[in-house]
């Protein structure tokens, strides 16, 4: 195994106090419940509670976009598994300011369970949580209320997030939420296997050289596996699924990711991004702004998705709201 | 009738010891199952949960059944997480509730604390017979459980009847399609693999028998 851990059964805790110590001036853990990352501002008054979370191994996904104009809290899970319901619960208490309080989450079945029992909890005491799931993983479902959320958690987050900032009531922030879900489409491709630390080995069997379009960010499996294919061809495959989703056409404004899974190398991110610049320019579609990156990964898994983010005004103005967290800063 | 046939706290520690050690022993097992049509987790996360268990079992030991299962559920569902915390942590916590804060139950009691447990994986998960998950397993094996006490057979017999059809119902969630879970988007790709869930909530079971065997 090519990970540097100490005991894998203490990796979440010792990430979360490393995490901390590196970003004391952003972000605290609750001292009560050491899976729930707060931001120092939270509760910010008047301010609806922008909670998100999900399993680790993500990283920067869920932690790192915790902070000033960005999510209030974070509720973390074991490695690729949600998280339970007390820290669900627990970040409500934290970061409700009385305007009552946004889940985003990727849709897994088990995030469901979990955060659903913690709404529950926070009801039974008056306060109101909704939950906005993210849908964006095109491949992984005809039916979209079907479909896994992967890194188009970010766009999803930061405008329901820029929405509660602007002093939006919960109704208005689940509207920004939803609005950002429906126009925002993830299509990726792997090319091997994160290594789990707990196992020692590789999370799902690869050969050298494939690769699997339409995989999940936990490596479950996508639509077809095969023999790695030139950058190009790959990204034509992703952006034939993609453009047509969204329904584009000439005129329209897109937001662009391009994410590493983690182990990805940034050059061939920008190799990819040209394609798919190339592709939009063709098409007449504009972009609005570039991410390039790692957001949402897989620990240390080689692969890259696409996501589009279709944008009208209010759209754009909420991505480009300003944001202090540590892993994401716009002025 | 079973009057005579009585499971004490003994025996429900010694349960929950040996699924620790189950937890442990199947981990990679599980989460190479998970690994074929889900996301790799089942067996650590149980085993994160027992560690749990194991480490609190020594404060709980002067509990009576159902406090004891509610520890032993409350804990999973704070440590496991994912699906399985929910669904094992509702399992255990409505287990020990039909043992009414007694110290022991009678077979015919044990059979309620089963059935408690089942339909606690059932209301949570909302799953049926032939979605791919754990209720394949638990729901004929209670199912068999029931018809057996119905017709009045020993406790060793009825519980052999309830593990053999919780096995049959394992084994069925091979050829499926699965309708719950990360499983639900492989579409026919999941055909060919046991589901995770009902693999070990068969071994739940059979650890609940085997224990038994010792008793009866």
């Amino acid at each position: 195994m090519r990970r540097l851990i100490n005991d894998p059964y203490e990796i979440v805790e010792e990430m979360l106090d490393g995490y901390c110590r590196a970003f004391g001036d952003h972000v605290k853990l609750l001292e009560h419940d050491g899976r729930v990352v707060v931001s120092k501002n939270a509760p910010k008054k008047d301010k609806v509670g922008v909670i998100v979370g999900g399993g680790s191994g993500h990283e920067p996904l869920f932690l790192g976009y915790v902070g000033e104009g960005f999510a209030d809290a974070a509720v973390i899970g074991n490695i690729n598994t949600s998280p339970s319901p007390e820290p669900c619960y627990n970040s409500v208490k934290a970061v409700d300011a009385g305007k009552g309080c946004i889940y985003l989450y990727g849709n897994y079945a088990g995030d469901v369970m979990n955060f659903d029992i913690g709404a529950e909890m926070a009801a039974e005491e008056g306060i109101r949580v909704e939950t906005v799931l993210i849908t964006d993983d095109v491949i992984s479902s005809k039916n979209v209320a079907d479909r896994r959320g992967i890194a188009g958690d970010f766009f999803v987050f930061k405008a329901a997030a820029a929405k509660a900032e602007e002093g939006s009531d919960l109704d208005g922030v689940v509207a920004a939420a939803k609005k950002a879900n429906e126009n925002c489409a993830t299509m990726g491709v792997a090319l091997g296997a994160a290594e789990h630390p707990t196992t020692g080995s590789e999370m799902f069997e690869m050969e050298s050289g494939d690769m699997e379009i339409g995989m999940g960010i936990h490596g479950e499996p996508g639509v077809r596996r095969g023999k790695t294919e030139p950058a190009d061809a790959v990204v034509t495959e992703i952006m034939d699924v993609l453009v047509p989703e969204l329904k584009l056409a000439k005129g329209d404004e897109v937001c662009v990711l391009v994410n590493s899974l983690g182990a990805t190398p940034m050059m061939d991110l920008f190799v990819a991004f040209r394609k798919v610049s190339m592709i939009l320019e063709e098409k007449g579609v504009t972009v609005h702004k570039t991410f390039i990156g790692t957001y949402a990964s897989t620990m240390n898994m080689p692969g890259t998705s696409v996501t589009l983010l279709k944008v009208d005004d209010e759209l754009k103005k909420l991505i480009d709201y300003p944001t202090n967290a540590p892993y994401f800063i716009q002025k | 009738m079973y009057k005579n046939y009585i499971l004490d706290k003994d025996y429900f520690i010694q349960v929950v010891k040996d699924l620790a050690v189950m937890a442990e022993v199947e981990r990679d097992y599980l989460t190479k199952l998970d690994s074929l049509i889900g996301d790799s987790d089942h067996g650590i996360n149980l085993s994160i949960g027992f560690r749990e268990v194991t480490k609190k079992l020594p404060e709980w030991e002067n509990e009576n059944i159902t406090a004891f299962f509610k520890k032993v559920g409350m804990t999973l569902l704070g440590k496991v997480g994912g699906a399985a915390g929910p669904l094992y942590g509702g399992f255990f916590m409505k287990l020990g509730e039909p043992a009414n804060n007694k110290e022991e139950v009678d077979f015919g009691e044990f059979c309620n604390m089963i059935k408690n447990g089942v339909e606690a994986v059932e209301s949570r998960g909302k799953a049926i017979i032939a979605d791919k998950t754990m209720v394949d397993t638990f729901r004929p094996a209670l199912d068999a459980l029931m018809a057996a006490v119905e017709a009045g057979q020993q406790p060793l017999d009825a519980f052999d009847k309830c593990v053999k059809a919780g096995e049959i119902g394992r084994d069925s969630t091979i050829p499926l399609i699965a309708k719950k879970g990360r499983a639900l988007r492989l579409g026919e790709r999941a055909i060919g693999h046991m589901d995770p869930g009902s693999a070990s909530s068969y071994m739940i079971l059979n650890i609940f028998y085997e224990n038994m065997k010792k008793r009866f």
